[in-house]
């Protein structure tokens, strides 16, 4: 499920006059997934292309050469790529007259030289993106492994700045990039997280102590089970404002990625998601009982009569006789039967239900995924 | 061809790795220089295969002495033109016309132009290393910037996928164990394809045994792997001439 949502978040786009959607891969040493996280990396990259709804992906290649990225993709997406060398020689060392190596096809690959330049940069992006609009792609999604080595040439004002740009642009339609949460400060960590609409981060099934000095001899086979398994945590932004979270387990077999989903696993989540105050915001057993016996106001006229609640099933007229009904104490028969003959507007307040939260204000229609 | 010691050869992948980057650790208590010696024999004894060695913590001889009990002559392997030495005991990436960006630049590019000329000669070499001892003296090299050191690992990388060729990368581990700078740490490990640790036994000192090396072996996506087996532990012992590998409890 988070998968498919987040395939379809990036291949939907945004709406007129909206920040295309942004999806922020994060993962970690300790999950020795993070030498697979580019497994995620590119399964997200075969899932978009084999769409077949005219989705491009202009991917900007780091950490590995652009000939790996295509050696992992099938020939039939190869025409639906164009990849932005910053890996071969981003700073301009070797010498001008150096040829470029045999296994670059020079048709969708373009060489970078100057990464400390990020206008260079951005416009090289929109080049390619516009290169790919030009040939009927509608939707061209930028891909970027990964942000990590971004930062080791530009300050982060500038790359958080270059990624929103990419997020305005009327070509880009969509935009996701990996990084390495050890490598960086928790503020950068969440700078990135702001700007995006979408967090996926890979953690490991078995937690270890310090991954750089483990005593490894003592926890191979918790190393083992991670390198084959890992948690996937999905943190959804919807435009309402709502977050919506998921947590799926990830498989890696033989270099293809499976997810599978934990229910039990989103409870804990959710329970995790309340505040941690210096004031309890939780009620007692005897605090809810006392709330369940507050009379709210409409719910009583001042004249005896039961309080309603709605239970769905039967009239109105039905429930009034019912015995289960409750009574309210302390109100005198003589002002029942004074109420009874009274012509004064009266509010008829009926609870739909006992369980129902006083406070709650839930859009009903939150669920509606439109 | 004289294997490695089966057991690390096992952890490697027993056909020869390459386009890989191989991130050595060590620390005070176990040093890790002796696997930079056994796989420095394995690839010279190779028939068609080249090295360069960056050396940086020891001179030329220190390094021949070595593997001259081991039964290679890195003099030989010089003079005909497999072994590619690059001592660099003073060296400083910062100059009066220099700056450390340029000193890298330069160094990196003597690299490629060796590999190059080892390709052209026979490009159908099966083994070309390139090994650097060690990274915390390139650290010292380039004044403390962390972000030059990264960046001339990064070209020296780049070789690795462009030119077939395998980067052996020695680290002292400890020297970067404090809160404050384990970031280069991590950028190493996330740079890293295989990484071998050599750490002391957790029970202590011993006579027969002298510490346990870990292999982990990541692999990348397109690799055809028979084994799922990623990570290996075993302990060694480091003779005059050789070094013997056995798990705990096997050693004969």
């Amino acid at each position: 499920m988070a998968e498919g949502l987040i395939v379809r978040s990036l291949r939907d786009g945004s709406l007129p006059g909206e920040h295309a959607p942004a999806l922020c891969l994060e993962d970690s040493l300790p999950s020795p997934l993070a030498s697979h996280s580019h497994a995620v990396f590119r399964h997200l990259l075969t899932s978009l292309l084999s769409t077949g709804t005219g989705t491009a992906v202009v991917l900007v290649a780091f950490h590995r050469s652009p000939s790996f990225y295509l050696s992992l993709l099938s020939p039939t997406f190869h025409n639906s790529i164009r990849l932005l060398d910053c890996y071969s020689d981003p700073l301009a060392w070797k010498p001008n007259h150096h040829p470029p190596p045999p296994s670059h096809s020079p048709q969708n690959i373009t060489l970078l030289t100057n990464l400390n330049h990020l206008p260079h940069f951005l416009s090289s992006i929109l080049h390619l993106a516009k290169d790919l609009g030009a040939q009927g792609h509608e939707r061209v999604t930028v891909a970027i492994d990964s942000v990590t080595h971004m930062l080791r040439h530009a300050p982060l004002p500038s790359v958080l700045q270059l990624l929103t740009n990419l997020r305005c642009h009327e070509k880009i339609s969509s935009l996701f990039w990996l990084i390495h949460t050890d490598l960086h400060e928790p503020k950068v960590i969440s700078s990135f997280e702001y700007i995006s609409t979408m967090i996926a981060s890979l953690q490991p099934i078995v937690q270890l102590p310090d991954y750089a000095n483990a005593n490894i001899s003592a926890s191979i086979t918790s190393l083992e089970e991670n390198y084959s398994k890992a948690k996937f945590n999905l943190r959804l932004k919807r435009r309402n404002g709502r977050v919506k979270l998921l947590c799926e387990e990830l498989l890696i077999e033989q270099g293809s990625v499976k997810f599978s989903s934990v229910p039990s696993v989103s409870s804990v989540v959710a329970q995790n998601l309340i505040p941690k105050v210096q004031f309890n915001i939780q009620l007692s057993d005897k605090e809810r009982m006392d709330r369940a016996n507050v009379v709210l106001p409409f719910e009583h006229q001042g004249n005896g009569q039961n309080i309603e609640i709605y239970d769905g099933r039967r009239s109105l007229s039905e429930s009034q006789n019912d015995p289960s009904s409750i009574k309210i104490g302390g109100l005198s028969e003589q002002k029942r039967s004074n109420n009874n003959k009274s012509e004064k507007g009266e509010i008829h307040y009926i609870r739909d239900s006992d369980d129902e939260q006083p406070d709650s204000d839930e859009d009903p229609d939150d669920d509606l995924d439109i | 061809m004289a294997e490695v010691g089966d057991l690390l050869a096992e952890a490697m992948g027993h056909s020869l790795p390459v386009g890989k980057v191989v991130l050595v650790g060590d620390c005070v208590e176990t040093s890790g220089a002796f696997v930079l010696h056994l796989l420095l024999k394995r690839c010279l004894s190779l028939d068609s295969s080249f090295a360069v060695f960056v050396a940086l913590s020891h001179p030329f001889s220190h390094y021949d002495r070595v593997l001259r009990k081991m039964g290679c002559n890195l003099s030989v392997q010089k003079k005909n033109g497999k072994l590619h030495f690059l001592e660099l005991l003073d060296f400083s990436a910062r100059s009066k016309e220099n700056s450390v960006d340029d000193g890298f630049c330069k160094l990196y590019n003597e690299i490629r132009k060796a590999v190059e000329t080892a390709r052209s000669k026979d490009t159908k070499a099966s083994c070309v290393y390139i090994m650097i001892d060690d990274i915390s003296l390139l650290e010292i090299a380039a004044d403390g910037s962390e972000n030059d050191v990264l960046n001339f690992l990064h070209y020296c990388s780049t070789l690795t996928s462009e030119m077939d060729c395998l980067l052996i990368i020695l680290n002292h581990e400890d020297v970067y164990s404090s809160e404050e700078a384990p970031r280069l740490l991590a950028h190493l490990q996330h740079l890293s394809d295989i990484e071998i640790r050599a750490a002391p036994l957790n029970t202590g000192l011993a006579a027969d045994v002298h510490g346990q090396l870990t292999v982990i072996n990541k692999g990348l996506l397109n690799d055809d792997r028979r084994s799922g087996r990623r990570i290996w532990n075993f302990q060694f012992k480091v003779k005059e001439n050789s070094v013997e590998f056995f798990y705990p409890g096997s050693q004969h």
